[in-house]
């Protein structure tokens, strides 16, 4: 067939589809009642979803480093903590405001994240993940034998730090309610300008070059390091960044908590386990995933949690099936039945005059 | 001065067993690239199961074991080939992630069998057994036992690799798993002994470390790091780098201990920080990866 036979056709590149703008309009939608949840539901009610917020975060994070960047990490409970610790030191020893201390648990956990993994970059595949793991018990006896911040017992955030934080009054005059309420609701809003700043961080970001080179290396790593992908400065920067967000959402954690130990801050159980079992049967490798783990370990959570140690049996169970049966989670059961998108990162080629007709979508 | 030569012996002794602990885990990893996140999971079950025995048979402690290493063979048999061969493949995220289930199901099931109180494993008077050596120091019959068994081990398992058909199975297998299919090995049975004879290792270490500490069975986790730390010291793919490895261990973990004794557990996974950060490859290596 010749040119000439073909009439002209022009081709844009696209990753928007009808179903994503949907979701922009929809997840807008539910973002707004959020915001205005503290208005119309309890207190309780107001603490739930605080724990699903920073649960799904924390989700998002690990999602990034092993759903993206191969970095399959055991130890990130090593930054809820020092998210914690960082906030509750800016208050006891400098009197900061835990909403600044929030900001600086996020940096300062970047920065212990820098040595980090020039440390542990050095192992590869599974051994990382053990070395994380080592990392994260480093800081927690570290942490532990700082006397001024209770040691092995742990600490509670002086008063100071818990009346008269900024916006508290406001919250308070707005909604009716005493301090520790308005604590709540200020946590609360926090953690969902973090879960939802967390996604559209991570959408963007893996929309950007770095994000295609992060898919790249997800696909195979000898490849894109032969096609000019700095296989390991990419994946320092998704450590880091990671850091980041896991330090911040530790630190909003134990805001509302409002007291902290070694062993509650760097538990692999509350930090780690949970979080891998959110993303394993939501769907490691998207972003949809963690957001539909989450809602299931919280039902699962809400309903059998009384349970104690059947309960994690249970859990740890589910997450093994699923890794055997369907290791792409519930989501990537979804995509596979319905190729649904909720947040397309892949550029697809479409042809102006029938959009019906588009190519299969490539990555 | 002599206080110190003590530490360093008691470390080196200790090193013993953390040498056992990683020879299982080094085991599973250089035959089929798996790292089981449960092995110190199971070392804390090995020892409940030996306790188990010693209590409902009233056998002292050596025989029980001696009753519990068939049965963790069959044990470490099963759940390879059941569950842990499907797992198996490029993706290094499915064998992880079920092992950090199992471990997580081991920690709890033991929870709610044997209670979170803590046991020992008591080998009828001979702990308090020791042969003074001059100057004051003194060596205990079980941590010298634990240091012979360990390098006894060691050379049971280089005999086996390096002398033995299943040995010869074990280094076709981890070379090129397809090609040994091809001259008719049976991959997924020669998993299956591998992680058998590891769960074997593991019961042994099961038996001096439940003599030698206390333990209940959250504390699984630990041994994990340090198994792990020794063999990454020692250097990937060498069984005596892997003692080298242990020994190290056990010296920081004392003379830290003999500097501040809240530094002991610090001190050791700061070695091996140093280590990886000066030999990122450890001691002695021999494997390519």
């Amino acid at each position: 067939m010749s040119d000439g036979v073909l009439p002209p056709t022009t081709y844009t590149v696209k990753t928007r589809t009808k179903l994503s703008t949907a979701t922009l309009v929809i997840g807008a939608g539910v973002v707004l009642l959020l915001v205005a949840a503290p208005a119309f539901v309890s207190r309780s009610a107001i603490q739930d979803l605080f724990f699903v917020l920073t649960m799904l975060a924390l989700a998002q994070y690990w999602n990034l480093l092993a759903g993206y960047a191969g970095l399959v990490s055991v130890g990130q409970q090593a930054f809820v903590g020092i998210g914690g610790y960082t906030m509750f030191a800016a208050a006891i020893f400098f009197g900061l405001d835990p909403i600044v201390g929030i900001l600086l648990a996020g940096i300062f956990a970047m920065i212990l994240a820098v040595p980090t993994a020039f440390v542990i970059f050095r192992l590869r595949g599974a051994y990382f993940a053990i070395g994380t793991w080592v990392a994260a018990e480093v800081f927690r006896l570290a942490f532990a034998h700082w006397r001024a911040l209770g040691g092995g017992t742990g600490t509670s955030l002086p008063r100071t730090a818990t009346k008269g934080i900024w916006g508290q009054d406001f919250i308070k005059d707005l909604f009716g309610v005493k301090t520790s309420a308005a604590r709540d609701i200020e946590a609360y809003w926090i953690a969902l300008f973090i879960a939802v700043g967390t996604i559209v961080l991570i959408y963007f970001l893996l929309r950007s070059r770095q994000g295609l080179a992060l898919s790249a290396i997800r696909d195979a790593e000898p490849a894109a390091a032969s096609l000019g992908v700095k296989n390991f400065w990419t994946k320092f920067w998704v450590f880091i960044v990671a850091a980041f967000g896991t330090g911040m959402t530790g630190a909003v954690i134990y805001f509302q908590k409002a007291r902290i130990s070694p062993d509650a801050g760097f538990s692999v159980i509350d930090w780690t386990a949970f979080v891998v079992f959110i993303v394993v049967i939501g769907g490691i490798g998207t972003i949809e995933g963690p957001i539909i783990g989450v809602i299931i370990f919280f039902i699962l959570q809400n309903y059998l949690a009384d349970f104690g140690t059947w309960y994690l049996m249970l859990l740890g169970a589910i997450a093994t099936v699923v890794m055997l049966a369907s290791p792409q989670g519930v989501w990537g059961w979804v995509v596979q039945k319905y190729d649904l998108q909720l947040f397309p990162v892949r550029r697809r080629l479409v042809v102006e005059e029938d959009e019906k007709k588009a190519p299969e979508p490539a990555e | 001065m002599l206080s110190w030569i003590d530490a360093i012996l008691q470390g080196t002794l200790l090193g013993g067993l953390y040498a056992l602990f990683a020879a299982g885990l080094s085991l599973m990893f250089g035959i089929m690239r798996l790292v089981n996140l449960a092995h110190g999971d199971l070392i804390i079950f090995a020892a409940f199961i030996i306790l188990f025995i010693m209590d409902s048979l009233g056998l002292n402690v050596f025989f029980a074991t001696a009753v519990a290493l068939p049965i963790m063979f069959t044990v470490g048999y099963l759940l390879q080939k059941q569950l842990l061969n499907q797992t198996l493949g490029k993706d290094i995220l499915p064998p992880l992630l079920v092992t950090f289930g199992i471990s997580i199901i081991i920690q709890n099931g033991l929870l709610e069998t044997f209670t979170a109180d803590s046991q020992r494993l008591q080998a009828f008077g001979i702990e308090t057994i020791s042969f003074p050596i001059g100057g004051g120091i003194a060596i205990g019959l079980l941590p010298a036992m634990t240091f012979a068994t360990a390098v006894l081990a060691i050379v049971g398992l280089n005999w086996m690799m390096y002398r033995t058909e299943v040995g010869r199975a074990f280094r076709a297998t981890s070379d090129d798993p397809s090609t040994a299919q091809l001259m008719g090995i049976d991959n997924n049975r020669v998993f299956a002994i591998a992680t058998g004879i590891s769960f074997v290792v593991i019961t042994i270490s099961a038996l001096y470390f439940g003599n030698r500490a206390q333990f209940d069975p959250t504390i699984g986790a630990f041994r994990l790091l340090y198994a792990f730390e020794a063999v990454i010291i020692g250097g990937l793919g060498s069984l005596w780098g892997t003692l080298a490895g242990g020994i190290i261990l056990g010296v920081a973990q004392t003379i830290g201990a003999k500097v501040n004794p809240e530094w002991q557990i610090l001190s050791g996974h700061i070695v091996f920080l140093i280590v990886l950060v000066l030999r990122p490859r450890g001691l002695f290596p021999r494997a390519v990866d």
